[in-house]
């Protein structure tokens, strides 16, 4: 589904993958290693080179926001353009449902979105970028400040998702997340990443 | 027209309450006089030399130099408008987007109001040209001085919720919107204080000048009026521009957020 190939940018060493429907892959590394960078550069959002397809068709062939939609990225700082939380929602009504699965507050809309905590920010903005129902989505750290009930929550709805097609590029720095929710594991240090299991072949 | 002329000794004894003031501040230890009285010196010259210039142009009554004073009133602007981005575009790109909008914003608005309103024969007179034109660039200046630097400075702060937008697939235009609407406001806040304000809190520069000339006060709102309306006008044209401009440079085909291209990134 996502074909990548040399790409590369500041702090980025050309890299190459490829990430399938339905599937997932983890990427874990020290901070400051490239995994936003990375994650930023799939997602267009700051300059970079290297061929981005996404069902066989390069990314220039597709309009920017168009390409968002289709690879959709939550940062782990998700930013809000609006206090009002309805407001980042094509239909928040519709959000009912989901938003129970994750454990947030039916009163949640009520409140400034300023005033939620983190953790209820980094599930909102889960909800909104699936809400534009991606094929594609980048996580940083998405259940980096849950508890272990909420991230359970939150890897559930995601193992769904996955089963209907989408595919997950999941950055964390919990090993045992990362063995439990993807059949891939990445692993990225200055700006060059590796794939984890060709990783321990060269080790042994 | 009946107005009361100064001489150089009237101008004397006004020059004196600056020197009284600027007694007071040494006798005060508050440090302002030097910048006090520098500023006023600067002042008298360069409004000697303008007077000598004004002179000679409405004398001449060329096209060409006419619209060579007036070049020279817009580059001197644009570089007004350069000087006041802190941590905004760099230097060349905030002169060029700021001189180019005022440009068109300016020159479009007075040769509408000489040519429609005032009608002076030939519409080009500098007497009527220059000094329209310097009060709409004045004013002009100010809002895209001001919308650049709260637009460049809305970018950087909300640089978040821009990329949001941006990552649930907005585009640039749409991303961009909430700065834009705030630089816009700002942009335009004073003209429109001074629209509310005039005539009740202040009495407008040119109309007070007009009445001391011995203009009939009625006379003097109706020029005033058609003067804030193009400087509104004026602002408003040059400011959109700029601000508009500025958002295309603040983005990228491919849509993305660029405060790399800023100054002190």
């Amino acid at each position: 589904m996502l074909t990548v190939t040399n790409l590369s940018r500041p702090g980025l060493e050309p890299t190459s993958f490829e990430l399938a429907a339905g599937a997932c892959i983890a990427l874990r590394g020290p901070s400051g290693a490239g995994k936003t960078l990375l994650l930023r550069a799939l997602a267009d959002l700051d300059p970079n080179e290297g061929d981005v397809l996404l069902d066989g068709v390069p990314r220039d062939r597709i309009p920017a926001p168009l390409w968002r939609r289709r690879v959709g990225y939550v940062p782990a700082e998700p930013g809000w353009w609006s206090e009002r939380l309805a407001e980042h929602f094509q239909d928040w009504d519709a959000q009912a449902g989901p938003a129970r699965r994750l454990k947030i507050s039916p009163s949640a809309a009520e409140r400034r979105v300023s005033q939620l905590s983190t953790g209820e920010r980094q599930r909102l903005a889960l909800l909104r970028a699936l809400e534009h129902r991606p094929e594609v989505l980048l996580l940083d750290e998405p259940t980096g400040p849950l508890d272990e009930e909420t991230t359970a929550a939150v890897e559930a709805l995601l193992r769904e998702k996955q089963s209907n097609g989408l595919a997950l590029f999941w950055v964390t720095h919990d090993k045992r997340q990362a063995e439990r929710v993807a059949e891939r594991r990445f692993w990225i240090d200055s700006g060059r990443l590796r794939e984890a299991a060709l990783e321990d072949a060269r080790k042994r | 027209m009946n107005y009361i002329r100064l001489d150089i000794w009237d101008l004397a004894l006004a020059a004196l309450l600056l020197l009284g003031v600027a007694a007071l501040s040494l006798l005060l230890q508050l440090r302002i006089e030097r910048r006090l009285l520098l500023a006023g010196l600067r002042c008298a010259l360069q409004l000697a030399l303008v007077g000598l210039v004004l002179t000679k142009l409405f004398e001449l009554v060329s096209p060409w130099w006419t619209g060579l004073a007036a070049l020279a009133m817009v580059l001197f602007a644009g570089r007004e408008i350069m000087a006041r981005q802190e941590r905004g575009f760099h230097a060349l790109w905030a002169y060029g987007i700021g001189t180019s909008a005022m440009l068109m914003a300016a020159a479009l608005v007075t040769v509408f109001a000489l040519t429609t309103q005032v009608k002076p024969e030939p519409w080009y007179d500098p007497r009527y040209a220059l000094p329209l034109l310097g009060m709409i660039l004045g004013n002009t200046m100010t809002g895209i001085a001001l919308g650049l630097q709260r637009l460049t400075e809305g970018a950087r702060q909300q640089r978040a919720g821009i990329e949001a937008l941006l990552c649930l697939g907005a585009t640039r235009r749409k991303a961009m919107l909430p700065v834009t609407r705030q630089a816009l406001t700002t942009a335009l806040m004073p003209i429109i204080n001074a629209l509310a304000a005039t005539g009740l809190v202040s009495l407008p520069g040119m109309m007070t000048g007009q009445i001391l000339a011995g203009v009939e006060p009625l006379e003097a709102v109706k020029y005033q009026l058609m003067i804030m309306f193009m400087i509104a006008g004026g602002t408003t044209l040059g400011a959109v521009t700029a601000v508009f401009v500025g958002v295309h440079r603040l983005t990228d085909n491919r849509d993305r957020l660029r405060l790399d291209r800023l100054a002190g990134e």
